[in-house]
């Protein structure tokens, strides 16, 4: 050995991992196979007829299941955002970048993704965005074929208009 | 990329979770782990006098500190053993091994390991094994890279 010894050892790195299969079940699937075409897919609640995107199969606040197809845009508004200054180990996105809470046109749930296309300086609440895919030929069943977000140049959604959306 | 599946498949995917989780060991197990490094075994005495290998930081029987190291052999006994025909990913070998309780020269208590047998028939309980160090240590129980049979080398 070229590296000298260690005086004493006080520690010991024990790598843990899991591998596991995932089945996404039905509401997934529905927008998973969306993402393969292109589209953003999610399902309403019958009783409050709000549109969850990502779907997850029941209604959050009723309780009962979701229904449908329904599709929503790939522009949106920015709700929210942080700016990230630490790597994410395995991801493509360096630092600094945007993680933002984008509520798309069409649905009444938020979700999240990696802002670009901009300084992370001039991002705002209520800035307009529109979803930057990969190349159709590199469409999967994954989210990830939205690459981020970048502003569209559209007029700013008023911030005071959030408020009477999250009191509904 | 995927094929475009058929209206009726299941999707489903691979996933890998995983991160490094760092330990830290204490003085005694510490102790044990440098000796590894320098291919030495060390174990503790127990307050009735037995050998404890690997040695453990306080004693099993009455939960008092432990502190006289004692050294034992690179060589020692199985007491028990079982045979994996068909080692898994994280296992210490990649061909059929057995997992063994080694009673090490000068230690009491057995401690389990991996014994390069090469075949079934080669492993008995009461045989001698031998260690085989790695060539490149780190200060971790996988300094010892396995045992084998003493009539091996």
């Amino acid at each position: 050995m070229t590296e000298k010894l260690p005086d004493k050892i006080e520690t010991i790195i024990t790598p843990i991992s899991l591998e596991y299969e995932y089945t996404p079940g039905t509401a997934s699937t529905i927008f998973l196979r969306g993402m393969k075409q292109g589209r953003i897919l999610g399902q309403r609640c019958p009783v409050s007829g709000a549109v969850y995107v990502p779907p997850r199969g029941s209604s959050p606040t009723h309780g009962v299941p979701t229904e449908g197809e329904i599709e929503v845009s790939d522009h949106g508004t920015l709700r929210s955002f942080t700016v990230v200054h630490l790597p994410i180990p395995g991801s493509e996105v360096s630092p600094p970048f945007v993680a933002a809470i984008i509520l798309l046109d069409g649905a009444d749930q938020t979700c999240l993704h990696v802002v670009s296309g901009c300084e992370p300086s001039e991002v705002r609440m209520g800035m307009r965005l529109r979803a930057v895919w990969k190349n159709r030929a590199d469409w999967d069943y994954s989210f990830e074929n939205i690459r981020y977000f970048e502003p569209s140049g559209e007029p700013d959604v008023p911030i005071e208009s959030f408020r009477r959306e999250s009191s509904a | 990329m995927s094929q475009d599946l058929g209206p009726e498949e299941t999707l489903s995917a691979r996933f890998k979770l995983e991160f490094d989780y760092t330990r830290s060991v204490g003085p005694v197990v510490g102790r044990f782990l440098m000796g590894l490094l320098q291919r030495r075994i060390e174990g503790i005495r127990m307050s009735d006098g037995r050998v404890l290998v690997p040695p453990t930081e306080y004693d099993p029987l009455t939960s008092e500190s432990l502190d006289e190291f004692v050294e034992v052999g690179d060589a020692g006994e199985v007491v028990s053993w079982s045979w994996v025909q068909v080692p898994r990913e994280k296992h210490p070998l990649d061909r059929p091994f057995a997992w063994a309780l080694i009673r090490l020269d000068g230690a009491d208590v057995p401690m389990l390991h991996a014994v390069d047998a090469g075949s079934e028939s080669r492993m008995r309980s009461g045989g001698r094994v031998k260690v085989r160090w790695r060539a490149e240590r780190v200060g971790h129980i996988r300094d010892i890279e396995c045992f084998e049979p003493e009539d091996a080398s």
